[in-house]
């Protein structure tokens, strides 16, 4: 299966995303903003970072890149696309995805590991996970997901909702709501769910020594769903 | 010719600093400080003699990339 990360000026965690997609079996390539169109790929990973040192609003300069022309058309034509970070930002920018990642709520930077809940498994990224609560890692200060009533119910009607922010035991209350979020949201897809962007890293859990290993998980996953 | 643009956060969308700036406002004794709300202000040169022709495109602008109509409002002044 092939992949590839696009490099966006202030991105910082490509490499991770790279490491990760080749550790569990992606031949995975770096693509660079500025190029014209992504090579021919089975998944295409934005990654998080601060791509243009997160000018105007973050995300908001990476969505008129000269690569994302390529990108929109490949999700449009049912390509799998993950954002994940300021990846995710960057899909709500060019509208792939609905909402906006706002500031955190109590305005400071948040670099801890949290619980989320996998709610629909009808998708190539969660189908056949093993686990329903995944511990992953955030490291933002925009992941405060906000969308409009309609857009919101729109998510829910159509099970668009990926992972919420939960405890250890999957209970989704605002104490473990690290940012804000409406309805404890980390992640959604878009309607045909193929593409996903969430603000958990799972490139950062894929050690069993160093951190730990459900973002593995994540990784194995997918790549069986692709085969 | 210049053109000015203020993005702001929409009523009832919370803005945490504009919060922040109020609570210290009042830290410092500025009581009657009821609301604060924080945004951006952009000026564009564009190089038209029409102002209405370039007010249409700053428009534009503010559509595409200035503001994110989710959450904020432009103000064309």
């Amino acid at each position: 299966m092939k992949s590839s990360v696009i490099v966006f000026p202030g991105s910082n965690c490509d490499r991770d995303m790279d490491v990760a997609l080749k550790k569990f079996g992606f031949k995975n390539q770096m693509v660079w903003h500025n190029d014209q169109s992504v090579p021919k790929s089975d998944l295409i990973v934005l990654p998080g970072g601060f791509s243009y040192g997160d000018y105007l609003r973050c995300g908001s300069i990476a969505s008129k890149s000269n690569i994302i022309k390529s990108v929109i058309e490949f999700a449009n034509s049912g390509g799998l696309v993950l954002g994940i970070c300021n990846g995710f930002q960057i899909l709500t920018e060019t509208g792939l995805l609905s909402g906006i990642l706002q500031q955190n709520r109590y305005l400071n930077f948040i670099c801890k590991n949290v619980f989320v809940k996998v709610k629909d498994k009808k998708n190539k990224y969660f189908k056949n996970i093993k686990k329903d609560i995944l511990e992953l890692h955030i490291a933002h200060n925009e992941g405060n997901f906000f969308c409009t009533e309609q857009e919101l119910k729109s998510l829910e009607d159509n099970s668009q909702i990926a992972v919420t922010y939960c405890d250890a035991n999957g209970l989704e209350k605002d104490d473990y709501n690290p940012n804000g979020a409406i309805k404890n949201i980390a992640g959604i897809f878009n309607k045909n769910k193929n593409i996903l962007g969430m603000m958990p890293h799972p490139e950062r859990m894929i050690d069993k020594y160093l951190s730990g290993e459900d973002g593995s998980l994540f990784f194995e996953n997918l790549l069986g769903n692709l085969k | 010719m210049k053109i000015k643009v203020i993005v702001t956060l929409k009523n009832g969308v919370l803005d945490p600093q504009g919060k922040v700036i109020q609570q210290t406002l009042n830290g410092m004794s500025f009581n009657k400080v009821t609301e604060v709300r924080q945004g951006k202000f952009f000026e564009i040169n564009v190089d038209e003699t029409n102002e209405t022709k370039a007010k249409i495109q700053v428009e534009e602008m503010c559509k595409k990339l200035l503001a994110n109509l989710v959450i904020e409002d432009y103000k064309i002044i």
